[in-house]
């Protein structure tokens, strides 16, 4: 047996071969085609069945979507125009119920000669947002994104600008207080100096400081109340607040829970399991009712405020559990890498674990702030006008009764837009950290 | 033994700086350790001079490893007491990132930080606990990223470089802290044949500088050449230390020859 095929073993090849075009079954257009829609009979019936949903479903939307109308005041205006353009009972949306009540939709009830003030704050949100999301941009600008909050409220509420200012300087007497008593009592009595002289100086000089600054010089813009905010606006204010804070605040409590310190982590702990463990519309009405009667009387505390708060505990909940996940899927070598070259807690913290352990929770980070940011259509319940609150009183004024496919329709797809853009943007910064495998 | 030398370099090594000082750079006394209420280390006494080269063997689960992880602290010690250059490890956090800043350790899986750059994994320690400014860091980390031999990989990421290259870098990492002491856990445990070499040639090239090491290794190899002694222990206790050349040719205990002869026997 062994050596009969020693003739037909033996091989060396005399010529290498040059690389040749696949047949063409096998590429482009044709094999895709081939290999995703045809690839057995029932694949090819279902791909056909599909085809005929598709094109039935888009032959009656499109339609009702394009041929829509704009220029009407009314529904039965709209109505009207209908039957003269395209028949008796035709099947086209009236958008001009979003033309008709578009500033609403928007701005709620906002003062309109003060329109321009939300629109500068998104442009201002938009232009800070820059530096933190994109890498490339001078590092000064930083401070732009720092102070942007501020400029943000100034723009939205008016009022004097040393409210604010007062705020700023509430965090600026944090930072120095820390820098002076960290290097002669050490971290933990800077860190709480930074944490209660911050706090005192809020509760009682803050207020008596910024009024006497206001008689003084007041500069400013016209006040607007809360009660005024309504529409997208609302939304955007209290799901932008929201994730700004929930994220900080989350990444402590995900810290605090991992921590040696038997206070810190039961303290954060119960935070997360209660806040979670409550329906959001429960804290919500807790927010609107029943924290009234908890504070001293006569306290006036904006009710949008208290939402903000409420929305902030109960994402940052959602926020730690997801941050934890990526703390412990770390391997423990990181941190014993970090200790071994002598970087204290705070630094490896900073530098090493989290932002390996952020890059992981990515995902997780973005789906909770979608969660939160479509949540924020809560609020109709507790009575603050938002979209969805916003659509239903139009629906009950007598001029758009009956109308509700159009409003819901361009909600929905404003909504999704911003969701679908935070989804992509968390595709981007993940293939953006990718360093290769580990 | 001859077998056993193999992967080490074939050079001559230069023994000038290989010199043994009086001072005291480590001193373990008495020292105790339990993992729950199991007993790892049992009254340890360990008194390390300045430009030491010692390899601690023994079998798995020994306690070598939490041995030297003793002594940055990497593992807390119960009972006894341990000096680093002058320094008592208690649970003072001042001391200890004092006393790690000092030593360096070199990991079994290398460690390195995936996210930053393999001149950045080397300049992160420098700037942010030593102050050094970046330009001088970055500098200094060129300078030992060119001593073990890859100052082209600097701007890779560990991710993409091979495993005996990636514990190059974690050497080199180490180094760029100038510590008076390095301690190596494993370093070569993780890796292929062909990659032992490298990193054993560039821990002779440390010894041969004149570094206060403590290798945990099965590197019998290395420790013939370089440790001027040899630490056996087995069962949390230290069972027989010696030179090399009389531990390795004339084991006292029966502990000591059955691990000889196993680790060495085929």
């Amino acid at each position: 047996m062994s050596d009969t095929h020693a003739q037909t073993v033996r091989f060396v090849r005399q010529e290498m071969m040059p690389e040749r075009a696949p047949p063409i079954r096998e590429a482009g257009a044709v094999k895709w085609l081939r290999e995703n829609l045809f690839s057995s009979w029932l694949n090819a019936i279902l791909t056909l069945v599909s085809l005929y949903a598709v094109y039935y479903i888009l032959s009656h939307v499109l339609p009702w979507m394009v041929f829509g109308i704009w220029d009407a005041n009314s529904l039965t205006e709209c109505r009207a125009v209908r039957d003269e353009l395209y028949g008796e009972n035709a099947s086209v949306a009236c958008w001009a119920v979003l033309a008709d009540r578009w500033q609403q939709l928007m701005f709620g009830f906002y003062p309109s000669e003060f329109y321009w003030r939300p629109v500068l704050a998104v442009v201002v949100f938009l232009v800070a947002l820059g530096p933190i999301l994109f890498s490339g941009f001078p590092r000064q600008a930083i401070w732009f994104s720092a102070a942007s909050p501020f400029l943000m409220y100034l723009l939205l509420w008016g009022g004097t600008i040393w409210g604010p200012l007062v705020v700023i300087v509430g965090f600026v007497i944090g930072v120095v207080a820390f820098q002076l008593l960290a290097k002669v009592a050490g971290n933990i009595v800077g860190g709480l100096a930074s944490i209660i002289l911050p706090i005192l100086f809020w509760l009682f000089a803050a207020g008596p400081l910024a009024s006497a600054l206001a008689a003084a010089l007041p500069i400013g813009l016209t006040f607007v109340p809360s009660d005024d905010f309504g529409g997208f606006m609302l939304s955007f204010i209290i799901g932008i607040a929201g994730i700004t804070l929930s994220l900080p605040l989350g990444i402590l409590l995900a810290l605090g829970r991992q921590s040696d310190l038997f206070i810190i982590n039961k303290v954060s702990v119960a935070f997360i399991e209660i806040i979670r463990g409550v329906p959001l519309i429960v804290w919500l009405f807790t927010a609107s009712l029943l924290l009234n009667y908890f504070l001293p009387p006569g306290t006036n505390f904006d009710l949008m405020l208290r939402v903000i708060i409420m929305v902030t505990f109960f994402a940052s909940a959602y926020i730690a559990e997801v941050v934890r996940g990526g703390l412990a899927a770390l391997p423990r070598g990181q941190y014993e890498a970090a200790d071994a070259l002598g970087l204290d807690y705070a630094k490896s913290m900073r530098l090493i674990i989290l932002p390996q352990a952020l890059k992981i929770s990515i995902p997780g980070i973005v789906n909770t702030f979608i969660g939160l940011f479509k949540d924020t259509t809560l609020v109709v319940f507790i009575g603050l006008l938002d979209p969805i609150g916003l659509s239903n009183a139009i629906r009950a004024t007598t001029d758009w009764n009956g109308i509700y496919w159009e409003l819901f329709v361009f909600i929905g797809l404003l909504f999704f837009i911003c969701c679908f853009g935070m989804g992509r943007y968390s595709l981007w910064l993940e293939r953006k950290l990718q360093t290769g495998h580990r | 033994m001859t077998d056993a030398a193999t992967n080490v370099a074939e050079r001559e090594i230069d023994r000038t700086q290989m010199q043994v000082s009086d001072e005291v750079a480590i001193q373990v006394e008495n020292m105790n350790k339990w993992f729950g209420t199991f007993h790892v280390l049992r009254d340890i006494d360990l008194t390390v001079y300045r430009g030491e080269r010692i390899v601690v063997c023994g079998p798995s689960g020994s306690g070598k490893s939490t041995l030297i992880r003793c002594i940055n602290r990497l593992e807390e010690h119960q009972q006894g007491k341990i000096v680093v250059d002058g320094i008592e490890l208690t649970s003072d956090l001042k001391n200890i990132d004092k006393v790690r800043s000092e030593v360096g350790m070199v990991f079994q899986h290398f460690n390195l930080f995936p996210h930053l750059t393999i001149l950045e994994n080397c300049t992160l320690a420098p700037i942010w606990v030593r102050k050094t400014p970046k330009r001088e860091a970055e500098e200094i980390a060129m300078h030992f990223l060119e001593k073990v031999k890859i100052p082209e990989q600097a701007l890779k990421y560990p991710g993409q470089l091979s495993g005996g290259q990636q514990q190059r870098v974690a050497i080199a990492r180490s180094l760029c802290m100038k510590p008076r002491i390095m301690l190596f856990d494993e370093p070569t445990s993780a890796l292929d044949p062909e990659m032992i070499k490298e990193v054993l040639d560039t821990m002779i090239e440390l010894a041969e500088e004149g570094m206060t090491m403590i290798c945990v290794t099965h590197e019998m190899g290395f420790a013939q050449a370089v440790a001027n002694r040899v630490i056996f222990m087995d069962a949390g206790q230290i069972v027989e230390q010696n030179e090399p050349k009389e531990f390795f040719n004339n084991p006292q205990s029966d502990r000591t020859k059955l691990f000889l002869s196993q680790i060495l026997g085929h």
